[in-house]
């Protein structure tokens, strides 16, 4: 045997009551590079939490007889857990911290800086609710920080810390922190985020990190990295109404017959009118089976078993949604892409879809194809090589059930899997189901009509509306980009 | 349901207060994961290894598919040298919730008496454990199998997906995993591979010990302090009570009370100092621990990235 450590002693507990948190953990990425000093920031985060304990720090040293200037462990070999990222210095893949406050928890989805980062980040942002990104204060914000801003957009996260880093190598000049965080508010509005804290940062010296900064930052009074995430809203009861994608029927005797899945939106409880989905038989919510109890309501979240009161015939992949507010089932439908894997998405090649516990045959048909230097969306049709972010049509066999994206982030969400390889290709977001235009009512006028949004929520929530949902196709756009496209039709 | 030695260690099963909003996510999460892993999968199993993460992840199993029964079997992967208190609880616990228990040993080890002193923990860890597990799970063809592995754990686990993706030798190619977003999970496998799903891969030590709390969860007594015989031997706290532990020249057997972070083989499994005898009193010391509880564990210090290399061998 090869045992080295000495042993371990732990003193007698004196009192540690655990304090009760009220609240979720928050999923969080951070985007920036090495040179950034993420793995600083990261290392900082859960060095100052106590998420690192002494042993790993002493393997930290003993691997690399390496300290900082502080004597802390070099954090990024805490942090590169393979062992070619250790020999090569780079990181590969996405990595998952965990550290806790007594206020609340956090699951940091790590991602790397340069190598595939468009790949990474959309798997890390996919269950993120708020995006930290780093910058150099001496560099400034570059246009790696927009694009990382824009894909986490794209990704549904509406809550940016931006961390101006080494803050100490420019002497907290205050001046030069007010003009980076004003450049990045503006970028941020630009993409539709209101949410934005800016924090003077240096993740050496451990300062606006998790402990306040006030000895050589007097001037800024806002709040910590920690603070800000501890405040953070996590995204809770989707807009939409009730969602229960079906991932089993339990029958574990003649008399019982419950549906398995976890809730996807919206709240239940018994007594409440349900559709089965894509079926549209309705039934009514007899119970809420769980382990614990029967419960007399379930919320967005809740791992349930739903029994309903009568006979009807559903399936693993069906979903139960309430009766007043119903997704959107159709045979075509407008998403966007992340094509994640070398081989790009083809044209026309028949996919395997999975949303949910849903899996089904789609064909892929790309329209158009971001240029994350100036956030503006090309005409393509081609095939959508790895990292491009695309905007294409879904053509489906049998019905497809989905909410936009915006509207539910589960229910909205997709995975493409080649048949070949049966790989994951692609993430994606609906947009919403495509309408018939240029489809077989295509002899019929169509006229396009550019609103202001509040008025368009109130046409679209009338009942003339919704009747013809299926027959309209509704995009929503800035007024510079309305007008543009207004144009191109009267030239 | 009867009342065991297991359970004298947690309180009273009266006033249950609802699971904290943290504990319930991550319920929520796995029940999500075994659901689906079951819908998805022809042949799962579920590693269960008997200790405090085993003990959690076949609660969870319990309730994901309430009211009915645990729809695959629970396999347990025995190298001979487990703590006779686990193999009684293990029984104990498959009596009780009626499970499907498989219990494999590797006959080629048990008839060549492969044993951690004679040949070492890295031979012992390899033909015992990753070897054995492997035959299990051919042996079953199994094509999913749930573990209870976390992500804070160990620096190479923190890169693993939930559904973790295996060629059908076993193989883990850490640089080349399928991206895993939202919680769509991607199932998809041809026959021979397989899939290692892990319901717990965002829970933290603390999650696990505060959730046995919260839930009345039964655990092997050698989690509680007692007096046990042990020595020290190599900077490690060394159980002495089993009639194939052979005292060294100069070793002196000492008795005092003792407890375990984590359970597994006992020549390679450190004990510490404690008079923790009470889940209350195990959290709390837990809560100024400065040491991870793997630290005890001799077979993640034979070499760096020592359990990376283990994984991609099929060890979990």
């Amino acid at each position: 045997m090869t045992a080295t450590a000495t042993a371990a002693v732990i003193a007698p507990a004196a009192e540690a009551a655990p304090a009760l948190r009220d609240t979720r953990p928050l999923r969080l990425i951070t985007c920036g590079s090495v040179d950034d000093g993420k793995s600083t920031l990261i290392g900082r985060l859960l060095w100052d939490t106590k998420a690192v304990k002494e042993d790993q720090a002493a393997a930290l040293n003993r691997d690399s007889g390496k300290q900082n200037d502080l004597g802390l462990p070099d954090f990024a070999l805490l942090l590169d857990g393979l062992q070619a990222e250790r020999e090569q210095g780079i990181t590969i893949d996405v990595a998952y911290r965990y550290f806790a406050t007594d206020k609340r928890s956090f699951i940091v989805a790590d991602t790397p800086g340069h190598e595939q980062y468009t790949r990474n980040m959309a798997t890390g942002a996919s269950t993120a609710d708020l995006a930290v990104l780093l910058v150099d204060a001496r560099a400034g914000i570059l246009e790696q920080t927009r694009r990382h801003a824009t894909i986490a957009t794209l990704m549904g996260i509406k809550q940016f810390v931006l961390a101006i880093n080494k803050i100490d190598l420019i002497n907290y000049d205050k001046a030069r922190f007010d003009e980076l965080a004003l450049e990045f508010k503006e970028i941020a509005l630009s993409l539709g985020v209101k949410q934005v804290t800016a924090i003077p940062v240096s993740a050496l010296k451990g300062e606006n990190v998790v402990y306040d900064g006030k000895a050589s930052m007097p001037w800024y009074e806002g709040p910590t990295l920690v603070e800000v995430l501890e405040l953070a809203t996590v995204r809770s009861a989707q807009t939409v109404g009730f969602r229960l994608p079906v991932q089993r029927v339990s029958r574990p005797g003649e008399s019982f017959r419950g549906y398995q899945g976890t809730v996807a939106g919206g709240a239940v409880k018994p007594g409440d009118s349900v559709v089965i989905l894509p079926s549209g038989m309705v039934a009514n919510v007899k119970q809420i089976v769980t382990f614990d109890l029967v419960r007399n309501a379930a919320v967005a979240g809740d791992a349930i078993t739903l029994v309903l009161d009568r006979q009807v015939d559903v399936a693993r992949g069906d979903m139960i949604a309430t009766i007043d507010a119903q997704p959107q089932v159709g045979l075509a439908f407008d998403a966007q892409l992340v094509a994640l894997q070398p081989g790009g998405i083809e044209p026309g090649k028949r996919y395997w879809l999975k949303s949910g516990s849903r899996r089904q045959r789609v064909t892929v048909q790309p329209s158009s194809l971001l240029d994350l230097k100036s956030g503006k969306w090309n005409r393509h049709d081609g095939a959508l090589p790895m990292n491009a972010i695309g905007k294409v049509h879904l053509s489906f066999d049998e019905a497809a059930i989905f909410d936009a994206y915006e509207l539910n982030r589960t229910t909205g969400a997709f995975i493409l899997i080649d048949p070949d390889t049966n790989n994951t290709v692609a993430g994606g977001m609906i947009a919403g189901k495509r309408g018939d235009v240029g489809g077989l009512n295509n002899e019929a006028e169509r006229v396009i009509l550019s609103l202001p949004a509040d008025l368009a929520d109130k046409i679209l929530a009338s009942g003339i509306l919704s009747e013809r949902r299926d027959e309209v196709d509704i995009r929503r756009t800035n007024p510079g980009r309305a007008a543009e496209l207004l144009g191109e039709l009267d030239s | 349901m009867h009342i065991s030695e297991f359970d004298a260690h947690t309180q009273d099963k009266q006033a249950k207060p609802p699971l904290d909003p943290h504990l319930k996510a991550l319920e929520n999460e796995a029940i999500h994961i075994f659901r689906e892993v079951a819908a998805e999968f022809e042949r799962p199993v579920m590693l269960y290894s008997i200790g405090k993460d085993s003990s959690v992840l076949l609660h969870l199993a319990r309730k994901a598919f309430y009211p009915g029964r645990i729809p695959f079997p629970l396999l347990h992967v025995d190298t001979g040298w487990k703590f006779p208190e686990m193999i009684a609880f293990r029984d104990e616990m498959a009596k009780r919730f009626d499970l499907d228990l498989v219990v494999h040993t590797n006959p080629r080890g048990a008839k060549e008496n492969i044993s951690p002193f004679t040949h070492g923990s890295a031979l012992h860890t390899d033909i015992m454990k990753t070897e054995a597990l492997r035959q299990a799970l051919d042996a079953g063809q199994y094509d999913a199998a749930f573990g209870g592995a976390r992500r804070d754990e160990e620096a190479s686990r923190a890169k693993e997906r939930i559904y973790s993706f295996r060629t059908p030798d076993h193989k883990w190619d850490p640089r080349n995993q399928r991206p895993e977003l939202w919680n769509v999970y991607n199932g998809m496998i041809r026959r021979g591979e397989s899939v290692r799903a892990f319901p717990l891969s965002n829970w933290t030590e603390v999650d696990i010990w505060r959730y046995i709390q919260a839930e009345n969860i039964p655990l092997p007594p050698l989690y509680y302090a007692a007096k046990r015989k042990f020595v020290e031997r190599d900077g490690m706290l060394m159980w002495a009570e089993d009639k194939r532990f052979e005292a060294l020249p100069g070793e002196q057997v000492q008795e005092d009370y003792i407890r375990f972070r984590t359970l597994g083989c006992w020549p390679l499994t450190g004990a510490i100092r404690s008079h923790a005898t009470t889940l209350d009193d195990v959290i709390a010391e837990l809560e100024i621990a400065t040491v991870s509880e793997r630290q005890g564990r001799a077979i993640d210090r034979d070499q760096a990235g020592s359990m990376e290399k283990k994984k991609r061998e099929g060890y979990f």
